[in-house]
């Protein structure tokens, strides 16, 4: 070994990078792991990562509009994306060895893909509210219903009470019957078991893969056509408890194994019966969990539109009545009034849908606050 | 020294009477109720969910017995003339679904690198939450959305497809994609703009999957990588991605089943025709569920049990999906892979 490489390798060793993976295991054992910083840009990636944005948008520019002459803003994005890519390529390996070269390039197509996805959140929402909105901000439209109203009537008349009060109605009786079957399952899984338990999970967790449409379709064949039973808000109810209930079950069940074992052992040894153990320890224990599975039932029960396309259809008056005469409901009022064609219609289907988009943007920030107070309790 | 007999006796007493008590007091009349009754609603679970299998199953027997193996061949839908199979309706929803996952899967598997090897840790637990956002926004704002937003601005990367790579079949159009006044029509409501769509919808499910398990990627091989010197995109590609291996495959499973079964999105987008075809880029295209929903309305009763059969068929290949993914995802999470 030479004199330089041995001076290297001693730089190398006294560098703060190795001596903290290899100290720490004697100094501060019980300390947990923590993974050193290699993620920091040096001032050369930096500077290359700048250098070639700018190079690629001054030569895309110049390629694209002049000499080419192509036109669409898409594919203008498209060749600096890719022109970016390959100048940062060429300019990282001037200078750097190929497994460096490699690594930046990833990083810039793992950060590109993450922001596509961002992206396309961002625009469906914003896409969704900036098209509601003219009708979102006259209060008739919460307070009315549509009979009588044309579909291309102002927006000053006409709303969609009918179809919230709907939703609600179907929503509340079909999360009323699934949640107790679901989590009554979910504690028959977790807490009785048994043979026949194995058969139910199996079967639980293969009606997941039931495509929603067919819950709907089954629903239609077996109680419409063969039973003559009218289309009503409790037929619309009981399309969407078929599509939720293995949902809710299998939520539930996975949210009760995480229970720890000692807590039930330690209330059986207390002498508590085990009706006794689930009511006032497991179920408990679980709520916050409990509870954020429900919530996500809901809103995806309130999203659901493939099977009330087949059981119930879309009314315009007022009813809240679920035992007789059909109801409309939020996402059978979007589909009709986007696939109308009339304008005004339209707007009012993105009203709709926008206050659809609230409900489940406002149901999934109260998950997130009850997950922030199970983290906090701890 | 022997002992006396009494006190032998005594002895053997004794030792009978060490014998452990039991311990097991049996069930209270109370957790015969309970265990019975959430033993009963689990079995009305069952009966509930397995009759809509079975109920499913038994329509497709006449279905079968009508229409012959033709069923499974036929191309066309025209109940008039009882010309009834879901060949070019099968084809299509796979190819929908394919195409999403096509489209997907790269997104997903790097965003999920992102989010679980790049992001900055204080914004990690927001990307996080706002992938389950994505997955729990209805699957109609997102048809409206890709209807209104992605459609006319796809086809324009639908018609430079078919310019440049009509070499592939895949990407061939009907129409002359180099004519001066090109055919936007021609473009529209084609599988490919259904596909991206699903994709959309699809990515967030397959990204939780993945990020889930290369969160997982044991602490110690990340350090020995580092140790050795690899870059971040070597530790990756030596440890998180074959420790994620399982469920990389699995959460691209669920999607595809996810993607098979999607009715809203595509109904929305999509215009029908009844044709094998394998140009995804050009306009009209049928999917089972979207079959299921547009004609269940003035469908006889042999029709009816039509749909349902091929809602059955739709069912096993989800079924079959969901269960190789499952497969997976429990296998990687096992820590069977890690030495993989």
């Amino acid at each position: 070994m030479t004199a330089v490489e041995t001076d290297i390798l001693r730089e190398e060793m006294l560098s703060p990078a190795v001596s903290n993976t290899v100290q720490p295991r004697t100094a501060a054992a019980l300390a947990p792991d923590v993974p050193r910083i290699i993620g920091r840009r040096t001032t050369d990636e930096f500077a290359s990562y700048l250098g070639s944005a700018l190079a690629a948008l001054a030569l895309v520019w110049v390629v694209y509009c002049g000499v080419l002459a192509f036109s669409g803003t898409l594919g203008f994005i498209v060749c600096w994306w890719l022109a970016f890519i390959a100048l940062y390529g060429l300019i990282s390996a001037m200078s750097n060895p190929r497994p460096i070269v490699a690594d930046r390039l990833v990083s810039v197509v793992v950060l590109s893909a993450a922001m596509l996805v961002g992206l396309a959140l961002l625009s469906t929402i914003l896409h969704i509210f900036h098209k509601g909105w003219p009708a979102l901000h006259h209060l008739n439209f919460y307070t009315q219903d549509m009979s009588g109203v044309r579909p291309t009537a102002a927006l000053t008349e006409g709303g969609i009470l009918h179809a919230i009060v709907g939703s609600g109605i179907e929503v509340g009786i079909a999360v009323a019957i699934s949640l107790p079957l679901g989590v009554a399952t979910a504690v028959y899984l977790t807490e009785v078991g048994g043979r026949l338990s194995r058969i139910v999970r199996t079967v639980v967790e293969a009606m997941t893969a039931l495509p929603d449409i067919l819950a709907g379709l089954f629903v239609y064949t077996v109680l419409i056509i063969s039973f003559h039973a009218e289309r009503t808000g409790l037929t619309a109810a009981l399309a969407l408890v078929v599509t939720i209930i293995p949902i809710i079950a299998r939520s539930a069940e996975v949210v009760l194994r995480v229970v720890p074992g000692g807590l039930r052992e330690a209330s059986l040894a207390l002498g508590a019966s085990q009706s006794q153990t689930v009511r006032r320890v497991v179920l408990p224990t679980a709520r916050s969990g409990l509870a954020t599975a429900l919530i996500l039932g809901i809103a995806r029960i309130a999203g659901e539109t493939a099977p009330l396309l087949i059981v119930s259809s879309a009314t315009t008056y007022f009813n809240s009545d679920p035992l007789h005469g059909q109801m409309n409901s939020l996402p059978l009022f979007i589909i009709s009034s986007v696939r109308s064609g009339q304008k005004q219609a339209i707007i009012r289907g993105y009203g709709a849908a926008a206050l659809l988009l609230t409900l489940v943007l406002g149901l999934f920030v109260l998950t997130r606050f009850l997950a922030r107070d199970k983290a906090a309790r701890r | 020294m022997t002992l006396p007999t009494e006190e032998l006796e005594r002895l053997e007493l004794e030792e009978w009477l060490d014998k452990p008590r039991s311990i097991d007091p049996g069930l209270s009349t109370a957790d015969h109720v309970f265990r019975g009754s959430v033993r009963l609603i689990g079995g009305f679970v069952l009966v509930m969910t397995g009759a809509i299998g079975l109920f499913l199953g038994y329509q497709a027997i006449p279905t079968v017995g009508h229409y012959g193996l033709r069923f499974f061949t036929e191309t066309q839908w025209q109940p008039s003339t009882d010309h009834i199979g879901i060949a070019a309706v099968l084809v299509g929803t796979i190819e929908v679904a394919l195409t999403a996952l096509a489209i997907g899967f790269p997104i997903a598997l790097l965003t999920a690198l992102y989010i679980s090897e790049y992001a900055p840790s204080w914004l990690k637990s927001t990307l996080i939450s706002m992938i389950d956002l994505m997955a729990a926004i209805p699957s109609i704002i997102y048809g409206i959305w890709g209807a209104a937003i992605l459609q006319p601005k796809t086809i324009y990367l639908s018609r430079w497809l078919s310019q440049h790579v009509a070499w592939i079949p895949l990407f061939k159009v009907d129409t002359d994609p180099n004519a001066a006044s090109w055919a936007k029509s021609a473009y529209t409501s084609s599988a490919f703009i259904a596909g991206i769509v699903v994709a959309i919808m699809v990515v967030p499910l397959a990204c939780a999957v993945m990020r889930g398990v290369f969160d997982q990627a044991p602490i110690g091989e990340r350090e020995a990588a580092y140790a050795l010197g690899a870059t971040r995109w070597g530790m990756i590609r030596s440890v998180v991605i074959p420790f994620g291996r399982g469920g990389i495959i699995g959460g691209t499973m669920l999607a595809l089943g996810r993607a098979l079964g999607e009715t809203v999105a595509v109904l929305l987008i999509i215009s029908t025709t009844y044709d094998i075809k394998i140009k995804i880029l050009s306009a009209g295209t049928q999917t089972t569920s979207a079959l299921i929903a547009s004609l269940f309305g003035e469908a006889t009763k042999r029709q009816l049990s039509a749909l349902l059969t091929a809602g059955f068929v739709l069912f096993l290949m989800t079924l079959a999906v969901n269960t190789v993914a499952a497969v997976f995802v429990n296998r990687s999470r096992s820590g069977a892979g890690t030495d993989a």
